[in-house]
């Protein structure tokens, strides 16, 4: 049975895990606007790279 | 004759305005003016045309001014306005009313394609904010404002925005703690299952201790970090000699916690640690959702968040532009077509028409002549004009309102909440239960005795109670929130369901300004006659034009010449050859106004705006101020429950037509200057009365302010109101009596789940004081209770706002 306890260790590190990716997400801003996302992902990219922002 | 009239229907393919007459051609696609043609250019220069594949016509007129923005080369304009700023870049984010669509999101976040200098720009589309990157060393940020000005997006930048801190960092406290609670909360009723299954005796008893030990692990964050705010709250309220409903809660929350370590750490049990983690949890949820605010409305605006950050002033002999907080007494002031007078002034050169719209609610603009006062908050319609400074900003008729001591105190008259009231009784009542048992216990068997005595706070910790509120307010704010009257917070409602008196501000509040009623009196009008005086009325900015032109609807729009504009009294042009004229009596008839007819019908309140063509005038547009629409029905339902007053700041003329409106006519008052209106509140207030002033205005914030409730009226809610605990759209007037009997409903709804709570409150303590509160009865009773408040308060608000016609 002492194979619990590595068990509840492995369960509890994913929970962890869970949780930094909330407080991560949360941090970074991600969930403060939840509309403009959905209308950014359908823009299409430019045929032609962009010429003047990359300095090269 | 007919020259014009195959002109054809042509929409501007950047903003979709129709474009009048002679429309501007570039690349084949048809402009309504240059401005559009020179965003088209800019646009498709840099092979940004993908803007108008999104959405048709998704542009902004483009009004240039040059030189309007040099105030932001002030460095301290600049701090105010920047998140962050390093050697190399600066980022910014700008408020930009006008975005509207998606075509408006990708052009903004493309911004980099038409300025090198830009490395980034995001726009949140429900704040409609931009916030953008840019480099130090090949731009500026007055070159960023210009360039989202010159492709029709211009940043609403006010005095709010330079007076206030900086440090806008949303809070996100809350949620972290909600994350670590539901982290520990859901980890420790894992860990606690076995044993409430009798599975120790499986184990021989192996893991007991590990899992005490690893909940007591568990529970110290959120014992520490998630409940923290309870804590705090009951101490400053103790210290306030104040008792709060976070005593009782962070009461249970100590003493849970501490017995259930005691009883881990002595193995004497297994602790409570997961009604503990649940409890902060299910606290902590309540609060999130009774902490929902509306984004993209403001309540706290007052006149600095409607008045411009500088003003073109005359300084030997040149314009410069100049913060308005450092106008001194004499300057002399430009003020353009749509800028607004910043100060007490006095009118020295050009014709003045100036609109009070955002102050009175009065949408018709009020023509001034050199030598007038003009005051403060208007806004000038039509030709440049130049004034001088009579006043500080500050100091104007209508900012000094904003000195009484109604803005500098908390809002101490609002009314004590159910939870208030009862959360102090309660906390009284459940210390005598406890003590009352622990004495009991010590007499008959003081081993019992401290048991007893934390199972009774345990139990009794008043979770249920505290939700209630939360759960029942902030469905009734969303349900209210959808039929747009809009909530400051969802405390308003007990505000709103405890008031006994209504004040109502009358123009713009209970009148209605965009749809006045409008008519034409005398002879019919020929099909082609409306066409003229549509082509003529089309080129003034007078609202009257715009009415008249709405009226006569569609037409087409044909070529005009010689136009002149008579400020405040009428225009005139020659259409097609035939010379018309639209104005006011004294304009069409000078000669009859001199022998002193005045062409007006004292009984009828109606403006009337003569029209003659060729020097014949078949009759007059006849505009009358109308009341909003089921305006009686409304006053009638209020009537029986309520003292209603109206508090006017116009003349005593509409008296005998409101008289018919409410039921008591001594309870009309007129010609209240915007302080009155304060006062006014003030004593009905010192009279033991609750009140809730309706206005719109600036010259209501005051009254809005002071009272119990203020609810602000508003044509449309993404435009300025002020201050105030509601923002109601207009439209919605007809509904305010279901808005009150829901906020009403709501609060028995809470008495209701009150009841509740307090039976499972029984039940928990008929166990608590007999000692025998096992950790699997507090397990089950406190998320049971909970779930069962939450669930009844959702539905019966929800239920209540069905019957009372709210979906």
């Amino acid at each position: 049975m002492s194979v619990m306890y590595l068990l509840i260790g492995c369960s509890l590190f994913l929970a962890l895990c869970a949780l930094g990716a909330f407080i991560w997400i949360v941090k970074s801003g991600q969930l403060d606007d939840d509309y403009t996302p959905s209308v950014r992902i359908l823009f299409d990219d430019f045929k032609s790279k962009p010429e003047l922002n990359e300095e090269d | 004759m007919r020259i014009g009239l195959e002109a054809k229907e042509i929409t501007c393919y950047h903003c979709g305005d129709k474009a009048t007459v002679e429309p501007v051609v570039f690349d084949a696609h048809e402009f309504c003016c240059e401005g559009c043609s020179k965003v088209y250019q800019i646009l498709s220069s840099n092979n940004l045309c993908d803007y108008y594949l999104i959405e048709n016509s998704p542009g902004m007129k483009v009004p240039l001014l040059a030189g309007k923005f040099n105030y932001l080369d002030d460095e301290q304009v600049q701090q105010k306005l920047i998140d962050f700023r390093n050697e190399q870049i600066t980022k910014v984010t700008f408020f930009i009313p006008i975005i509207h669509c998606s075509s408006c999101i990708w052009l903004l976040e493309h911004l980099y394609k038409l300025d090198g200098a830009i490395v980034n720009s995001r726009v949140n589309f429900l704040k409609k904010q931009i916030t953008v990157t840019f480099k130090n060393d090949s731009s500026s940020l007055r070159k960023m404002v210009e360039l989202l000005a010159s492709i029709g997006y211009e940043p609403a930048i006010n005095l709010n925005d330079i007076e206030t801190e900086v440090g806008k960092t949303t809070d996100r406290k809350l949620i972290y703690r909600i994350g670590v609670a539901a982290f520990c909360f859901g980890n420790i009723m894992l860990i606690s299952f076995p044993e409430y299954f009798g599975l120790d005796s499986f184990t021989r008893g192996a893991f007991s201790s590990f899992f005490g030990y690893l909940n007591l692990a568990l529970s110290i964050p959120v014992f520490l970090f998630s409940a923290r705010d309870y804590f705090t709250a009951a101490f400053k309220g103790l210290r306030k000699r104040y008792i709060g409903i976070d005593v009782p809660l962070a009461l249970g929350i100590f003493v849970l916690f501490v017995r259930s370590a005691y009883e881990v750490i002595s193995h004497a049990g297994i602790g409570y640690f997961d009604t503990h983690a649940g409890l902060v949890f299910f606290l902590l949820i309540g609060k999130w959702f009774q902490q929902k605010t509306f984004d993209t409305l403001s309540f706290e605006r007052d006149y600095k968040s409607y008045f411009p950050v500088a003003v073109t002033a005359v300084k030997g002999g040149k314009e410069e532009s100049v913060p308005v907080t450092n106008l001194h007494i004499g300057d002399r002031i430009i003020i353009k077509n749509n800028e607004l007078i910043p100060a007490d002034a006095i009118l020295m050169q050009g014709e003045a028409n100036i609109d009070f719209s955002f102050v009175t609610g009065e949408t018709s603009p009020v023509p001034k002549v050199p030598g007038e006062l003009v005051y403060a908050g208007g806004k000038q319609l039509g030709s440049t004009i130049e004034l001088e400074v009579v006043k500080k900003v500050s100091q104007s008729y209508l900012t000094q309102l904003w000195n009484n001591e109604q803005f500098n105190k908390d809002n101490d008259s609002h009314i004590q909440s159910f939870q208030q009231v009862v959360s102090r009784y309660f906390t009284f009542g459940l210390l005598a239960v406890a003590f009352g048992s622990a004495v009991w216990w010590l007499l008959v068997n003081p081993l019992l005795a401290l048991n007893a005595f934390t199972a009774v706070l345990i139990i009794a910790c008043p979770c249920a109670l505290a939700l209630s509120s939360p759960f029942a307010l902030g469905t009734a704010m969303r349900i209210l929130g959808k039929y747009k009257f809009y909530l400051k917070s969802s405390d308003v409602v007990e505000q709103i369901a405890a008031i006994d008196t209504m004040v109502f501000d009358k123009t713009g509040t209970i009148t209605q300004p965009a749809e006045s009623s409008i008519t034409y009196m005398g002879e019919v009008l020929y099909d082609e006659e409306k066409t003229w005086i549509t082509s003529l009325v089309c080129h003034s900015v007078h609202p009257l034009s715009k009415k008249i032109k709405n009226y006569l609807g569609e037409q087409l729009l044909i070529p005009l010449v010689n136009f002149s504009e008579f400020n405040g009294r009428g225009i005139e042009g020659t259409v097609a050859g035939n010379k018309i004229k639209v104005g006011s009596y004294a304009f069409i008839f000078p000669a009859r106004e001199s022998m002193g007819f005045s062409g007006e019908n004292p009984d009828v309140l109606a403006t009337r705006v003569y029209v003659e063509i060729n020097g014949k005038v078949p009759g007059y547009f006849q505009i009358k101020h109308s009341y909003r629409n089921g305006l009686k029905k409304v006053l009638a339902s209020f009537d029986k429950e309520y003292d209603l007053y109206l508090l006017s700041g116009d003349n005593e003329s509409e008296r005998s037509r409101l008289s018919s409106y409410f039921s008591d006519s001594d309870k009309l008052f007129f010609r209240q200057s915007p302080l009155e209106k304060l006062q006014f509140i003030e004593r009905l207030q010192n009279e033991g009365k609750r009140v809730l002033m309706l206005g719109d205005g600036l010259n209501d914030a005051g009254a809005l302010k002071a009272g119990n409730v203020g609810i602000s009226v508003t044509e449309n809610t993404a435009h300025f109101s002020p201050a105030s605990d509601v923002i109601m759209d207009a439209s919605m007037f007809v509904k305010l009596p279901a808005f009150i009997k829901l906020c009403k409903n709501t609060l028995r709804v809470i008495h209701w789940s009150f009841v509740i709570s307090l039976l499972y409150n029984v039940v928990g303590l008929s166990f608590a004081v007999q000692g025998t509160l096992s950790p699997l009865i507090a397990a089950i009773l406190m998320p049971l209770s909970s779930v069962t408040v939450i669930g009844f308060t959702m539905v019966a608000t929800t239920v209540f706002a069905r019957n009372g016609g709210l979906k």
